[in-house]
């Protein structure tokens, strides 16, 4: 193993390749992304996406912000080379919603908005309520670990340049042509 | 005995119970031998925040209660919630304005020169008189205190921290070996691949040559 200060700045292109994945699969296999378990039925991108692009000696940071909001200037971003490095997301159990930011580089979960939970009113309530939001963070932080698991197992197979990356780059492409 | 005080000695709900988190993940590395939970609660206790008002120091970092942030108490296993224990790193600091510091240190170098009736003092004296003039208004000023939560699933070997400042998270790590002997691994893109994804020895060898992908052949 790595030293992990060194492994931080090292590996932070692997988190921003998570991110940029992420993407293209919300947009393109959904359905590949929520296994059974999670209990989620939906994933989509919240208000929020950042990307960057550090090629060709260029250092740019687009931020795209709002609900809703055009994401053709971020993928027009993904074409010149650019890549995500933080997003936020929404993730639904029927009724329920998650609301979280995901940085790219820490992995670190921020802004999360679990699903809201009764008020505390008295010493008695407190045991259950942080019980409650241990299972609620358990789930946002369970759903993050089960998506980079699956991109890292893909990141690390060889079908990865011979079949995601051509898969990504056909729908970077098209996604110019809208 | 837990008391209720999470939201009046805090003026706010925030960490664990509060709407809007941001949580950084930790692996915890290693084990606590034997009798768990009183050696969790004296370790804490030990290491417990220690109050700098009206003493001369500009920083301290402790552990406290997560219900009672101003009275530090682990007693009667209060930091265990089911199989997760919680309570919080607090980190007092006091800052000096440097305009304050500067102005006091203008008097009391007219007041030694007036005193010694010289025009100029050497630059150890200056520097002497400086650390006294500090260190006198860090008794006069209160540490101002920051609580950030973290839970520990201790069976599962994972630790969440409420904040992802980083100087918070530095502060957690050193006082977090300090207090167990156990190390804390911060989980990032290379160390959650490593240790939480179930990879074979040949993906790990690939982990380790990983260069970045260009999504786009025909970037710009």
């Amino acid at each position: 193993m790595i030293d992990v200060s060194v492994a931080y700045n090292r590996y932070k292109f692997l988190g921003h390749e998570f991110l940029t994945w992420l993407w293209h699969m919300i947009e393109t296999d959904k359905d590949a992304l929520l296994e059974p378990s999670l209990e989620m039925d939906d994933i989509y991108i919240g208000n929020r996406v950042v990307l960057e692009n550090s090629s060709h000696n260029r250092d740019e940071v687009i931020s795209i912000k709002g609900d809703g909001a055009g994401l053709e200037e971020g993928l027009l971003a993904l074409q010149k080379g650019a890549k995500v490095t933080e997003m936020n997301l929404v993730a639904k159990a029927g009724e329920n919603e998650w609301r979280f930011s995901l940085k790219g580089e820490s992995l670190n979960l921020s802004t999360l908005k679990p699903p809201e939970t009764g008020n505390v009113e008295g010493e008695e309530d407190v045991e259950g309520a942080v019980l409650e939001k241990i299972y609620l963070y358990e789930k946002a932080v369970n759903l993050t670990g089960h998506l980079y698991r699956q991109f890292i197992k893909r990141r690390l197979s060889p079908e990865w340049e011979t079949q995601t990356v051509r898969n990504m780059t056909v729908w970077i492409g098209r996604a110019a042509e809208r | 005995m837990r008391s209720f005080a999470v939201n009046n000695e805090r003026g706010v709900i925030m960490g664990v119970l509060s709407s809007s988190v941001s949580i950084t993940q930790y692996r915890v590395e290693g084990d606590i031998d034997t009798g768990f939970m009183d050696t969790v609660a004296a370790k804490l206790t030990a290491n417990a925040i220690r109050e700098i008002d009206n003493e001369p120091e500009e920083k301290s970092a402790g552990w406290t209660g997560f219900e009672s942030p101003f009275k530090p108490d682990f007693t009667g296993s209060s930091f265990m919630f089911g199989t997760h224990l919680v309570f919080s790193l607090r980190i007092d600091k006091k800052s000096i304005p440097s305009k304050v510091v500067a102005k006091q240190l203008n008097m009391a170098v007219a007041k030694r020169l007036a005193e010694s009736e010289r025009e100029t003092l050497h630059r150890n004296e200056k520097t002497e008189i400086k650390d006294e003039v500090i260190r006198r208004l860090l008794l006069k000023i209160p540490a101002t205190p920051n609580m950030y939560d973290l839970i520990w699933n201790y069976e599962a070997k994972i630790l969440w921290f409420f904040t992802g400042l980083k100087a918070a998270n530095e502060e957690l790590e050193t006082l977090f070996n300090k207090t167990f002997k156990l190390s804390l691994i911060r989980m990032f893109p290379y160390t959650e691949a490593l240790l939480a994804c179930d990879l074979t020895e040949a993906e790990k060898d690939r982990l380790e040559k990983l260069s970045p992908t260009a999504f786009f052949k025909g970037a710009a």
